[in-house]
């Protein structure tokens, strides 16, 4: 027992770390990492992977918040459809067999995977003008990039796409207990045109709100095991502190670029899984 | 990109540090009381519960905790981890309350309640 505590440990302070860096919840590693190597079931895995998203977006909040990367009005209104989202999701997971979890899983994560390949070259956004709906959010801003050693202002676009794809990404989180923070990132730094560490930043700490959503269903439902979750949570927030203060000193390009791989890689993986059930 | 940025407020600022700390709190304690449970548990072996099953609601959580159940520990701390977005939120209402921003906290309760229902929701299955 004490072997695979470890194991699930290490397991999650790579999650919390990755997690922190790239606005993901951790889910995207907990998830096959308890499946496919340690072999524990995807019902608790998927317990695990939503006290993962938590610990990720609370720890690395934290930081990102102090250092003032995170555009919490942003982050407060998308949660409007992120919250909605994850309740939808949450009471029509039931309905679903693991198998197609695993294959759609794994799908996602292949699209995400094409889509930051497209992007890979983008190291910041470009000058436009915001959105009215922007201007009257005040959802404008600034943050100081230690890569660059810059104050970087920028503005906000796209607020009805971005508005809609979070709802999507909210409904993902509750019927896959992941934090979809491919899709908030991807509303964010697609649709809405906010700097990659701004929307690394504040996808990170809107999913934590979204994953609490559908935790409480989680919890009563029994997907939530102690000796699992445990060394989760607390590895994923060793994690996701070491990686808020690494991921301020990297480039966008260079956040892209630790990212595809990783994604496709374990995409594959769980459309194989899913495929030989 | 000259002047943009002015539009958000100075004050923003504080309420960044202020929420900042206030989840920094919440995962201080979560994580201590997790870790805990969680070292109760490797050191005793004993659950606290037959091999297989866990609390799975408040009251179990409370009632072991009362008869000192690591699982139960456990299980308390993980809640105060799922409560602290919860209470990030509801520290933000406070704060934009405080600056006189009337469109965040209306949104800002708008997302409070949608949480709050879901786990009333998930409370009654």
């Amino acid at each position: 027992m004490i072997s695979q505590s470890i194991e699930i440990l290490v397991f999650s302070v790579f999650a919390g770390f990755l997690g922190s860096l790239l606005g993901l919840g951790g889910g995207i590693i907990i998830t096959p990492s308890l499946t496919l190597i340690l072999g524990i079931d995807i019902k608790y895995a998927i317990g695990a992977s939503i006290i993962s998203v938590i610990a990720t977006s609370s720890g690395s909040a934290i930081a990102y918040l102090r250092d003032k990367i995170t555009n919490i009005r942003v982050g407060m209104f998308l949660e409007i459809a992120t919250t909605i989202g994850a309740l939808t999701g949450a009471f029509i997971s039931g309905l679903i067999n693991p198998k197609y979890l695993y294959v759609i899983f794994g799908l996602l994560l292949l699209y995400s995977a094409v889509n930051m390949c497209r992007k890979r070259k983008q190291e910041l956004p470009r000058e436009f003008t915001p959105h009215p709906l922007a201007n009257k959010l005040k959802m404008n801003g600034t943050y100081y990039d230690k890569a660059h050693s810059k104050e970087i202002s920028y503005n906000v676009t796209g607020i009805y796409g971005g508005f809609g794809m979070m709802y999507v990404a909210g409904v993902i989180s509750g019927l896959l207990g992941i934090g979809s923070g491919i899709f908030k990132v991807m509303a964010m730094d697609t649709f809405m045109k906010l700097p990659m560490k701004v929307s690394s930043a504040t996808s990170n700490f809107m999913m934590g709100v979204t994953a609490a959503a559908s935790a409480g269903v989680y919890f009563t439902r029994g997907n939530i095991d102690p000796k699992i979750a445990a060394p989760v949570a607390l590895g994923v927030l060793i994690g996701a502190t070491i990686g808020t203060k690494v991921m301020q000193q990297l480039k966008s390009v260079t956040l892209r670029m630790i990212f595809i791989p990783v994604l496709l890689y374990v995409s594959i993986q769980m459309i194989v899984k899913g495929v030989n059930i | 990109m000259s002047d943009i940025g002015n539009d958000r407020s100075g004050k923003i600022n504080d309420t960044e540090i202020f929420i900042s700390k206030a989840l920094r709190l919440g995962v201080i304690i979560s994580a201590v009381v997790i870790g805990f449970g969680f070292i109760l548990l490797l050191a005793t072996g004993n659950s606290g519960y037959p091999s297989g099953t866990f609390p799975t609601s408040l009251s179990q959580v409370i009632n072991g905790i009362a008869s000192f159940k690591s699982y139960a520990i456990i299980a308390a701390g993980l809640l105060l981890l799922i409560l602290t977005p919860v209470f990030r939120v509801g520290i933000s209402i406070i704060t934009f309350i405080k600056e006189k921003d009337s469109l965040y906290t209306i949104i800002t309760i708008i997302v409070f309640s949608i949480l709050i229902i879901s786990f009333l929701l998930g409370k009654g299955e």
